[in-house]
C-alpha cells in the first residue's frame, strides 16, 4: 500500500475530470494517504478463498417484454438541460477543428 | 395548534379520519413551525407549501367524501433532497443539482402520495448523502435541536432534525453506511434502514449502489414501521427490488414482545473509543431487555473489525462510477461555455465547480481504489471482506435472533469539530456500518442520554427480510424506558 503523492491525485483527477487546484491537490494527496492507512488493515485479512460480495442481495438479471411503453415526454426533459437546439441536448465541442 | 406538532402520526391520522381536525389544520401547524424555528435549525432546503396544502386538501376532502384512507392519510413528512419529486427543487446537497426540478417522482414518492402522506418539503443532507454530519452540504450545515452548536448526524441530518424539532412527525432519509441511523441516535428519535431491495431505488440519487437504501424516521417505533410498511414493497423499475412480501413490522411494533427472543451482543462493537455514557446506557439497555424475557448472549464478530476499511473502498469506489453522470451535458451545471472550451474541459469546470470538497475527495479515492494495479489490494480485497462480514452475521444467526450494539461510539460532536480530520469524521458510523456492507435490516431507538447530556440510541441488527425483528425489540426498548421517563426522551430536550 504506497503513499500517495500530489502527481498522483493530478492523474486521478484528471481521470475523474475534475480540474483541481494547486492547494486541493496538495490537501488531498495528505488526506488520501492518512484515509488509505487507516482503511489499509483490510490487507491483513487472508482472503485468498474468499469469493467477493458485489451485491448484499442476489443479483440477477430482470428482463421485461420487449414493449414500448411510455418514457419522459422529449420537452420535459430538454427543459432541463445546460442548453437545447431544436429538440436535442446543446454540447460543447467534442472534435478538435482543423 | 401545538398539541398538533407534538402529536404522533398515529394520532394525527386518527384525529384527521374521524374529523377532528382537518388535514389542511394539521399541515398548517407544521409550516408555521417551520417558519418558527427553522431559521436556527435549518433541516429544510425547500419547504413546498402550496404542494403541501394541495395535498393536504385532497385528503380532507376523501374525508368528507367517505372514501377509505390508509394509515397514514393527512399526515405530514419531510423528505431527504436525495429523492426526487416532480416539479419540487431537488439539489442532493450539491451545487452541481442547484435549481434542477425533477421531470418524475421517485418511487418512495409516488407510494407516499397514494398513502395520503403530505410532503411538506425537502431536507438538507451532506452533499450527495457523504457524511456523518450534515456540514458537507452546500447549503451550511443543520443543527441538532438539543443543541444548536452539534452536529445532527448525517448524512440524513436534516430529516432527523425535522422530526426532532417537532417540524414534521415524519420523515424519510437514506442509509448507506448509517445514514438513517446515526442522526437518529443523535437527535433522539427512531430511524430504521431497511433490508436492502426492500425499498425502491428508482428516483433517489445514487451514491453506492449496492448500499443506498431509503428508511423511514418518526418519533415513536409504531410510526416509524407504519412508515416503514407505506415505502417497502417490490418495484419492477429497480432491478434489485426484493420480490417478496413486506414483514409485518407494524404487527412486530405494536407487539414489543422479547420474551423467548435470543438477543446477542456484539463484542467488537464496544470499548476503546466508545464514551463512558454511552456504555452505560448500552448496558442498561441490555438489562430492560434481559428484564422482560429476552436470554442475552455475547457474540463475537471478528470481521466487523474490517467494515470501516471495506466501506470505505467500496462506497467511494462506486460513487466515482455513479457520479460520472454529472458531466454538464443533460442536465445540472454548466460552467464556462463560453464557444472556446472542448466538452471535455466544460466537464473538469463543472464538476470542479459544482462538486464539494468530500464528494471530490470520495471521487479521487474511488478512481484510485478502481485503478488498474490497485483494484486487487482495494476494492477486491474490500469486496471479499464484506463476504466474511455477511459470514459473521450468519453464523450469528445460529445462536441469536438479533444483535445489538451502541448505534454510535459518541455523542453528537460540535460542528467543525471533525470537518478537516476524514477520518475521526468516518469513525462516527463504526457501528452502523456492518450490516450495510451485509444488507440486513437495522434500527435505532432512543435509549438516554450520555456524558454530555445528549442523545444515545440503541442498534438493533436482524437478518435479511426479517424487518420485523428489529421493530419488536425497538418496540420494547420504548415501552420499558416510556415506564420510567413517563414518555418519550425527546420530551428531556429544551424547548426551541
Amino acid at each position: 500500500m504506497s503513499a500517495i503523492s500530489r502527481d498522483d491525485v493530478a492523474h486521478l483527477a484528471s481521470l475523474a475530470r475534475i480540474e483541481l487546484t494547486e492547494q486541493e491537490l496538495n490537501d488531498y494527496a495528505g488526506q488520501l494517504d492518512v484515509i488509505l492507512t487507516a482503511v489499509a488493515s483490510i490487507s491483513e485479512v487472508a482472503a485468498d478463498d474468499i469469493p467477493p460480495t458485489t451485491h448484499a442481495v442476489p443479483v440477477v438479471n430482470v428482463f421485461r417484454d420487449d414493449v414500448v411503453t411510455p418514457s419522459l415526454n422529449r420537452d420535459s426533459v430538454l427543459d432541463h438541460a445546460p442548453a437545447a437546439e431544436d429538440g436535442r441536448f446543446r454540447v460543447p465541442r467534442i472534435l478538435d477543428e482543423e | 395548534m401545538s398539541d398538533l406538532i407534538h402529536a404522533s402520526a398515529v394520532e394525527l391520522a386518527t384525529q384527521i379520519a374521524n374529523k377532528t381536525v382537518s388535514a389542511v389544520e394539521v399541515t398548517q401547524a407544521h409550516l408555521e413551525r417551520i417558519a418558527e424555528v427553522d431559521g436556527r435549525v435549518n433541516a429544510f432546503l425547500h419547504v413546498d407549501t402550496d404542494g403541501a396544502l394541495e395535498q393536504a386538501r385532497a385528503v380532507d376532502h376523501a374525508v368528507a367524501s367517505g372514501q377509505a384512507l390508509s394509515a397514514l392519510a393527512g399526515v405530514p413528512l419531510a423528505l431527504k433532497d436525495v429523492l426526487t419529486q416532480t416539479g419540487v427543487p431537488t439539489t442532493a446537497g450539491s451545487k452541481i443539482l442547484e435549481g434542477w426540478r425533477p421531470p418524475y417522482d421517485a418511487t418512495v414518492v409516488e407510494r407516499l402520495r397514494d398513502a395520503g402522506v403530505v410532503i411538506l418539503g425537502k431536507t438538507n443532507m451532506d452533499e450527495f448523502a457523504m457524511g456523518s454530519s450534515t456540514e458537507n452540504s452546500a447549503y451550511g450545515p443543520t443543527h441538532n435541536p438539543w443543541d444548536l452548536e452539534r452536529i445532527p448526524g448525517g448524512s440524513s441530518g436534516g430529516s432527523a432534525a425535522a422530526v426532532s424539532a417537532y417540524e414534521a412527525p415524519l420523515a424519510i432519509g437514506t442509509d448507506t453506511g448509517g445514514s438513517i441511523r446515526q442522526p437518529a441516535a443523535v437527535t433522539g428519535i427512531v430511524g430504521a434502514k431497511p433490508t436492502y431491495g426492500a425499498v425502491s431505488r428508482y428516483g433517489l440519487v445514487a451514491f453506492s449502489s449496492s448500499l443506498d437504501q431509503a428508511g423511514p424516521f418518526a418519533r415513536t417505533v409504531v410510526d416509524t414501521a407504519l412508515l416503514h410498511s407505506v415505502i417497502a414493497g417490490h418495484d419492477p423499475r429497480d432491478s434489485t427490488s426484493i420480490k417478496e412480501a413486506v414483514p409485518d413490522v407494524v404487527g412486530a411494533a405494536k407487539s414489543a414482545d422479547v420474551s423467548k427472543m435470543r438477543i446477542g451482543v456484539v463484542r467488537e462493537l464496544s470499548g476503546e473509543g466508545y464514551q463512558p455514557g454511552v456504555q452505560a446506557r448500552f448496558d442498561e439497555a441490555v438489562e430492560l431487555l434481559r428484564a422482560q424475557g429476552a436470554e442475552i448472549v455475547e457474540i463475537s464478530c471478528p470481521s466487523f473489525t474490517y467494515a470501516l476499511g471495506a466501506y470505505y473502498l467500496i462506497a467511494p469506489s462506486e460513487c466515482s462510477s455513479n457520479l460520472a453522470r454529472f458531466d454538464a451535458m443533460r442536465f445540472g451545471l454548466r460552467t464556462d461555455d463560453n464557444g472556446e472550451l472542448s466538452a471535455e474541459d466544460v466537464m473538469r469546470h463543472t464538476r470542479a465547480a459544482g462538486f464539494g470538497p468530500e464528494v471530490k475527495r470520495r471521487i479521487i479515492l474511488g478512481t484510485y481504489a478502481l485503478s488498474s494495479g490497485y483494484y486487487d489490494a482495494y476494492y477486491g480485497q474490500a469486496q471479499k471482506v464484506r463476504t466474511l462480514i455477511t459470514r459473521d452475521f450468519e453464523a450469528a444467526w445460529a445462536s441469536v435472533d438479533v444483535l445489538i450494539s451502541p448505534t454510535t461510539p459518541t455523542e453528537p460532536f460540535r460542528i467543525g469539530e471533525r470537518v478537516n480530520d476524514p477520518v475521526a469524521m468516518y469513525k462516527a458510523d463504526l457501528c452502523t456500518l456492518p450490516s450495510s456492507l451485509y444488507g440486513g435490516p437495522a434500527i435505532s431507538v432512543p435509549i438516554g442520554l450520555g456524558d454530555e447530556n445528549l442523545p444515545v440510541g440503541l442498534q438493533v441488527m436482524a437478518p435479511v427480510m426479517a424487518d420485523d425483528q428489529v421493530y419488536r425489540v425497538a418496540g420494547a426498548v420504548e415501552k420499558a424506558l416510556a415506564q420510567q421517563w413517563g414518555g418519550l426522551l425527546l420530551d428531556q430536550a429544551v424547548a426551541l
